[in-house]
């Protein structure tokens, strides 16, 4: 789960990582009190759950409770569109004020924790090449990235954080400010259960103060059990308004652009094998769609829902192999989704695995219009053709 | 032959709740020996004809388990693969899904040095069909015994492709599912060692997905040491970047992780990559040496 930037930085203060005062608005009336607060010069923050805002327009100073107003009223309802949006953009709806800073003679730097496959272990990563994505980094000069591991047993130690310190380059005078900064971080990570939290820039001021200037928290959605009030901090407008809806449902769903063929699959895998199988049968996938191992006809019933709410589905795809989830319960409820919806689009079926034949015997005496295929390579190219306008 | 389970195996349930029981069911009617079931504060007791036990220390005690399969939900998964880890059971496999990831940092950490392989979590788990053992979630029907080891970080692709073989006439020695998360305790590499060094397997399936470099790593190992022919597929040729993969993670691997650089770096290795998923069993016809 992703938060946004203004709610990361009220967790980060919690566990005493610095960040600049300031406070969320909804409303330009809002800002415009924040910004009195504050006092002059303010900077208006826009808050999406996507990077690279300062480019698009997201992120402006304010000098005066005029400038803010005129900015707020501006930017609040606005398309903002980044290299991480998508040419859709998203809607900004909340703005994060904060306290002007004065970055006359300060350094950009970039830190950050990750969960790291390979080392099975928490790192921190860390560059002297603040303010830009990290990704153009790793890519030019991965040498750049400085790594340090954190020990599942012993955590992040001081001569970790001084490791990182020197070699980022920073101040002996700033080393008493450094590691305690890096030990906040580190107790927000493990405290929070984090999958990613990414300070860019993390700033040094030309007094040698250490602040988080930006910040990026991602939580480990396995993990939200045991943070209900981290739950709350869920943003529904960020997301795809049928994402929510599937995931309400128990269901993974992932819209894809540009695509003509809805698929429904059971299993990561082999979604995402379908997805491919659809691509080499010449058509274009419309969204990922992972029922799950155990679905019930409730839940095929609600996912054929979600999967025809899109209007670029022209056929759609069933691909399960039945385990678990049973090939006369996926016909159940299929059949139920498409007498309850009825269904305009092209379906076809492939279902392998328990109760197969059980399955397509329903199917058939449904009386309702399916095509069924024995094996993917014809059960792809039957939709792809169909979503074409092909028999 | 087989790896990793067998006829011999005496397997262990933690957690028989609902969905535990009834894949302890499924797996004793598919042959494979059931010795128990570990849940707190039920020992003493059975449940459709198995006896239940406090701990997992008492369990492995009194009826010899060396296998442990693992269905307790996430809160208590880390620490029933560690139960199990510290009674010395030397094979966990950890089928449950949604399990924290830092919990796994922890449990990992813990399971090191230890004479002990965990399989999972959120895994399907491992088949031995000509030894009828079954040690997981898999519909054991669709698999037959042979000579093809398959390895896949996938459930119901794994399902797909053994149906594939099986449909071929094509048997397996063993099916192991390594499971979906990012920190696993058997990769593909693994993997590929056990069914290398087994007289019984002549051929590997590998399915991996996008994501990581398990599969860079394991097509290295491959061109290294595996002199059996091997068969590979990547899951998610069309995904969109940056929908799964945390963005900082990506960049640990140094660009690695999309379908197509594993895909290439397999070729690379000398594994037979197929693009389509509906090629895996034609595809593993035409490398068997013996048929």
């Amino acid at each position: 789960m992703k938060v946004h930037e203004y709610q990361a930085k009220a967790l980060l203060s919690s566990f005493g990582v610095p960040v600049p005062r300031g406070k969320v608005a909804y409303t330009a009336d809002e800002a415009v009190e924040v910004g009195k607060e504050l006092g002059f010069p303010v900077v208006v923050k826009a808050q999406i759950h996507a990077g690279g805002r300062g480019k698009g327009g997201g992120v402006k100073l304010a000098r005066s409770a005029e400038e803010v107003e005129s900015i707020a009223k501006a930017m609040l309802g606005m398309r903002l569109r980044t290299h991480q949006t998508g040419p859709e953009g998203r809607i900004v709806r909340r703005l994060l004020v904060e306290q002007g800073m004065d970055l006359g003679g300060s350094r950009e730097m970039y830190l950050a924790m990750v969960v790291d496959r390979a080392r099975e272990s928490p790192v921190f990563m860390a560059s002297a090449q603040g303010g830009m994505d990290i990704e153009e980094v790793a890519a030019k000069d991965p040498k750049a990235i400085l790594v340090e591991t954190v020990h599942p047993a012993a955590g992040w130690q001081p001569f970790q954080a001084r490791k990182l310190a020197f070699g980022l380059g920073l101040p002996v005078s700033t080393l008493a400010k450094a590691v305690p900064f890096m030990q906040a971080i580190h107790r927000a990570f493990e405290a929070l259960d984090a999958s990613l939290l990414e300070i860019n820039p993390f700033l040094m001021t030309k007094d040698g103060a250490l602040l988080a200037l930006d910040a990026k928290l991602n939580l480990d959605d396995n993990a939200l059990y045991r943070h209900p009030e981290l739950k709350e901090l869920r943003d529904f407008d960020e997301e795809d308004p049928l994402e929510v809806e599937a995931s309400k449902h128990g269901l993974n769903y992932i819209k894809l652009e540009g695509g003509e063929v809805g698929c429904m699959v059971n299993g990561a895998g082999l979604a995402m094998a379908t997805m491919d199988i659809i691509m080499l049968a010449g058509g274009r996938p419309a969204n990922f769609l992972d029922v799950g191992g155990g679905a019930n006809a409730e839940q095929i019933r609600n996912a054929f829902r979600i999967l025809l709410a899109d209007p670029d589905v022209k056929a759609v795809l069933i691909n399960i192999f039945g385990g678990i989830l049973r090939c006369d319960v996926l016909a159940e409820g299929v059949i139920a989704a498409v007498r309850e919806l009825g269904v305009k689009v092209p379906v076809v079926i492939r279902m392998k695995g328990n109760n197969e034949e059980k399955g397509k015997a329903m199917l058939r005496d449904s009386g309702l219009n399916f095509t069924t295929a024995d094996d993917m390579t014809e059960a792809a190219k039957r939709v792809v053709g169909a979503a074409k306008g092909g028999p | 032959m087989s790896v990793l389970v067998g006829a011999k195996s005496r397997v262990l349930v933690q957690g028989m709740g609902k969905h535990g029981t009834f894949h302890a069911i499924g797996c004793r009617e598919y042959g494979t020996n059931v010795v128990g079931g570990v849940t707190p504060g039920k020992g003493g007791t059975t449940v459709e004809g198995f006896p239940l036990f406090n701990t997992v220390e008492e369990a492995v005690r009194k009826t010899g388990a060396d296998v442990s399969m693992v269905f307790v939900p996430p809160p208590g998964a880390a620490d029933a693969i560690m139960e199990a880890a510290d009674a010395g059971i030397p094979l966990v496999v950890c089928i449950t899904e949604g399990v924290p990831t830092l919990d796994m940092v922890r449990a990992a950490a813990f399971l090191e040095g230890r004479p002990v392989r965990l399989i999972g979590p959120n895994c399907p788990g491992i088949i031995s069909p000509g030894e009828k053992c079954k040690v997981g979630i898999m519909p054991g029907h669709i698999h037959r015994g042979g000579p093809v080891g398959v390895v896949s970080r996938s459930g119901t692709l794994t399902y797909e492709a053994v149906n594939q073989l099986t449909a071929l006439g094509i048997g397996q020695s063993t099916c192991i599912g390594i499971g979906g998360d990012p920190i696993i305790g058997t990769n593909h590499t693994d993997a590929l060692r056990l069914f290398n060094d087994d007289p019984g397997t002549q051929a590997i399936v590998m399915i991996g997905e996008i994501g990581g470099s398990a599969e860079e790593e394991a097509a290295a190992f491959v061109k290294q040491s595996v002199r059996k022919p091997v068969v590979g597929f990547i899951a998610g040729q069309t995904a969109p970047p940056g929908r799964r993969m945390g963005h900082a993670g990506a960049i640990i691997a140094g660009g690695k992780g999309t379908a197509e650089e594993k895909m290439k770096a397999m070729a690379a290795a000398g594994i037979h990559v197929v693009k389509s998923p509906a090629d895996i069993g034609a595809a593993v016809a035409e490398v068997l040496p013996t048929r």
